[in-house]
């Protein structure tokens, strides 16, 4: 299996603290590889530097074989690389359908003059467009709910549509900031099968970032741990799970207890 | 009770009508009761300047009703009288205080005029202030009693006030409207004062109140039946019914200037152009959230373009002397660049950083076009004169009703652009950015493209706006261009709803038409823009109109399969 992402040695500081340490990173196509670590660990960092947010000092990433490192997070989206929050950031004054629509924004091409003569071009573009979002919508399980503004959304049916907002750019590697956050064990298994159903149906790689053990060593197949912004193991969520190393950062060291598995 | 000051009702209700009651008598003090009452509300009874202070008691002791909810009966009732005595008591006692002692020296506006007004023309100052504080205690519960009434009653009874308020002060643009019907004028002439006296007749104020009270209450209660049942009718009359309604406003736009003559072409001229920049200004703060505070920067520099093109006065260097139609696209490719120029800077700005920058750009075009080194070619301080008024196949559009038309013709296509842009990719892309940049920018929106864009669109129109502007009043000035009307633009899309193209027009219409049609408001335009401005914030944040939402998953899935053009 080839590798989508490659992150070799990536440091990103901020003034005294550095925040991703020479971190390298191999993320197989198609695969669900997921990134844990206690809080502050640099994980959401770690996502910012792949994603264009931020530009990490020192080391590289490649996407499908070529550099991304310098491309503004525009233009990483529309290499094929899309992400949701920690805290779900919508476009809370829009509809539904209109976050998903935006999410399409690279794949359209209408510019001032198309929409303002109203040509045939443009028109069979947006309809085009409605119809996907549309399906979009119909794929994150949110139907019928297109006309309502985000903001007006529950919390969990906010998280889908944010999902759906990324797929609509058609990625090749979707990022989940926490997924799951805040939602119940019902809810935290339905978005697990959804996750795998990204990956089974759509052959999205996903990078997931979580703290619910459960969900990461149920649907992981490869896990970094990372500490202080370095990474202290690697491996499938059967070599994580006895990690000494990652009881410790979890739990501090000497605790003979384990992480729930 | 009167060991716990802060919870107890009637101490909170006199504490508000207080408040109120100072207020009161500073619209006194600064003279807008006294330039109020030169107009009279309902003729020779009630004038403007009474309702001032009429209203601002009912407005005081709706808060105190308010406060007081879910009390019971009589204590909402004795906490607006309470609030009410307290309003007018401070009134009473700046009459009494006025007729004690002279307080011109220090207030010029505390004239024999005003305590005449305030007294009722009662000489005997004491027994008017007991009758002032009566008339608060009773205009106080009132009050209350129209807060404690069901809802749908209160909000009838509100708006039927304030269409009876507003027919009296606009009607002499009623009775223009209605001239080419003389029937109709002279069938409703009993309601209007006799003999050129403003104001509605007490009969017609109260007759205008009843059916404004009774069409509300009706719209309120059958509306949504009606509605359903137009919505209910096959698409083809429904399209028939939109088409002729839109046919109709039309025309009423077209004959508009014949009906209004020169003087009311001239103000809707004006609103023209403002609804031309607050298109504009819409698109830059409304869709993509870019707070511009140098707006009529791009409004000059429209006018001075199409100045230096068309101008036949030969006080300047340039004597190129095109016609308007030439110049035009010259004003707003000029502004279109002036907005790129301005953008590329910006770019990485945000919020108050980018007002602050943008005001000094504004300021920066203004002093450019004062300044000596430029007075040649722009002529300094004396502007530029004798700018080419625009022609239509040799006839010479330089009178209001004239001019109107390629005022409304420019509106009417900025209109059209502003629409069709709203809800297109790039329209969407605005919104993004205004909703969350870093977000927009991660969905693999060029913000750089996109920022510009929306400052070179709103900039164009800005142009337009300026280039019909130096040519409608064929000269000039710098002093013309002040951070005044920018800030009436921004005023005017935030009190029309941010983001909305009707808030423009309605905004425009408040902001600009109100104050030229009443007179007395001139004087005092800016206090009222900021307690207007103030209010909204507070009460409507989003705006009389506000940006609607676009409904596409279900209406426009039934449309999906008709042929393009449905």
């Amino acid at each position: 299996m080839t590798n989508i992402l490659t992150a070799q040695s990536v440091v990103k500081r901020f003034g005294g603290l550095t925040a991703v340490n020479t971190l390298t990173v191999e993320i197989p196509e198609k695969s669900i590889y997921s990134v844990i670590g206690p809080n502050g660990a640099g994980k959401t960092t770690f996502f910012n530097c792949i994603t264009g947010f931020y530009q990490p000092e020192e080391g590289e990433i490649e996407f499908n074989g070529r550099s991304i490192l310098g491309l503004t997070s525009d233009q990483i989206s529309q290499r094929g690389i899309s992400r949701t929050y920690q805290n779900i950031r919508l476009f809370s004054n829009l509809t539904t359908i209109e976050n998903i629509l935006v999410g399409q924004h690279a794949l359209l091409k209408a510019t001032l003059f198309g929409p303002i003569f109203g040509t045939a071009a443009t028109k069979r573009e947006e309809k085009e467009a409605l119809a996907e979002a549309i399906r979009l919508l119909n794929f994150v399980g949110l139907a019928g709910k297109g006309d309502l503004l985000a903001r007006n959304l529950p919390y969990g049916d906010q998280r889908r549509l944010e999902i759906g907002r990324a797929l609509a750019s058609k990625p090749k590697m979707l990022l989940l900031d926490e997924p799951t956050a805040g939602m119940n064990p019902h809810e935290t298994e339905e978005m697990t099968r959804f996750i795998r159903r990204l990956r089974d149906e759509l052959g999205i790689t996903i990078l997931l970032i979580e703290h619910d053990m459960r969900v990461v060593m149920g649907i992981s197949e490869k896990i970094t741990v990372l500490d202080y912004g370095e990474k202290i193991a690697e491996g499938t969520p059967k070599d994580i799970q006895g990690n000494q190393r990652v009881i410790e950062a979890y739990l501090g060291r000497g605790s003979a207890a384990h992480i729930p598995s | 009770m009167e060991h716990e000051p802060k919870t107890n009702w009637w101490w909170k209700a006199i504490q508000t009508g207080l408040i109120g009651g100072v207020v009161g008598v500073l619209v006194s003090l600064i003279g807008m009761v006294e330039s109020f009452h030169e107009r009279d509300i309902i003729a020779g009874q009630i004038s403007m300047g009474e309702t001032l202070l009429l209203l601002l008691i009912v407005l005081f002791s709706f808060f105190s009703s308010r406060g007081t909810a879910d009390t019971p009966l009589l204590k909402r009732l004795g906490s607006g009288a309470l609030t009410g005595i307290s309003s007018a008591g401070l009134v009473a006692g700046l009459v009494l205080l006025g007729s004690a002692v002279n307080l011109r020296q220090v207030f010029v506006n505390a004239s024999p005029n005003l305590y005449k007004i305030l007294t009722f023309e009662n000489e005997n100052t004491t027994s008017a202030s007991l009758v002032l504080i009566g008339a608060g205690a009773v205009i106080g519960s009132l009050t209350a009693l129209l807060h404690i009434a069901p809802p749908l009653w209160r909000r009838a009874v509100i708006s039927g006030i304030t269409i009876a308020g507003l027919i009296a002060l606009l009607q002499d643009l009623l009775r223009i409207t209605l001239s080419p019907f003389p029937a109709i004028g002279e069938s409703i002439a009993w309601m209007f004062g006799t003999k050129g006296e403003e104001g509605l007749s007490v009969s017609g104020a109260i007759v205008i109140f009843i059916i404004a009270t009774a069409i509300n209450y009706f719209s309120a209660t059958r509306g949504e039946a009606v509605q359903r049942r137009i919505r209910a009718l096959p698409s083809g009359t429904q399209k028939t019914l939109r088409w002729t309604s839109w046919g109709l406003i039309g025309a009423f736009l077209l004959i508009w200037p014949q009906i209004a003559g020169p003087y009311l072409s001239e103000v809707s001229n004006s609103i023209g152009l403002f609804i031309l920049m607050g298109l504009g200004l819409n698109i830059v703060v409304g869709y993509a959230g870019l707070l511009d505070l140098g707006y009529v920067a791009f409004y000059a520099l429209g006018a001075y373009t199409m100045a230096v093109f068309t101008t036949t006065g030969g006080e300047i260097t340039f004597n190129i002397q095109w016609t308007f139609w030439e110049a035009l696209p010259i004003a707003i490719l000029g502004a279109v660049f002036a907005g790129v120029v301005l953008g590329i800077p910006v770019l990485k700005i945000r919020g108050d950083y980018l007002a602050i920058i943008t005001l000094g750009f504004g300021e920066i075009i203004r002093i450019m076009f004062l300044s000596d080194f430029l007075k040649p070619h722009l002529g300094g301080s004396f502007g530029i004169v004798e700018i080419a008024p625009p022609t239509l196949d040799g006839l010479v559009l330089n009178t209001p009703q004239t001019l109107y038309y390629v005022i409304l013709a420019g509106c009417l296509v900025a209109l059209f652009v502003a629409y069709r842009l709203r809800d297109s990719r790039i329209g969407r892309a605005w919104k993004a950015i205004r909703e969350d940049e870093d977000v927009a920018q991660a969905m693999g929106i060029n913000l750089t493209a996109t920022k510009l864009l929306a400052f070179a669109t709103g900039a164009a129109f800005g142009g337009m706006s300026g280039a019909i502007f130096a040519s409608k009043l064929s000269t000039v000035y710098p002093h013309s261009f002040v951070l005044l009307v920018s800030i009436n633009v921004l005023a005017l899309i935030i009190v029309g709803g941010m983001g909305s193209l009707p808030g423009v027009i309605v905004g425009a219409l408040l902001l600009v038409g109100l104050p030229e049609l009443l007179r007395e408001f001139s004087e005092f335009r800016l206090l009222i823009y900021g307690v207007l401005l103030i209010v909204m914030m507070l009460n409507k944040p989003e705006g009389f109109l506000p940006e609607a939402v676009h409904k596409r998953e279900l209406h426009d899935r039934d449309n999906i399969n008709e042929p393009a053009g449905a």
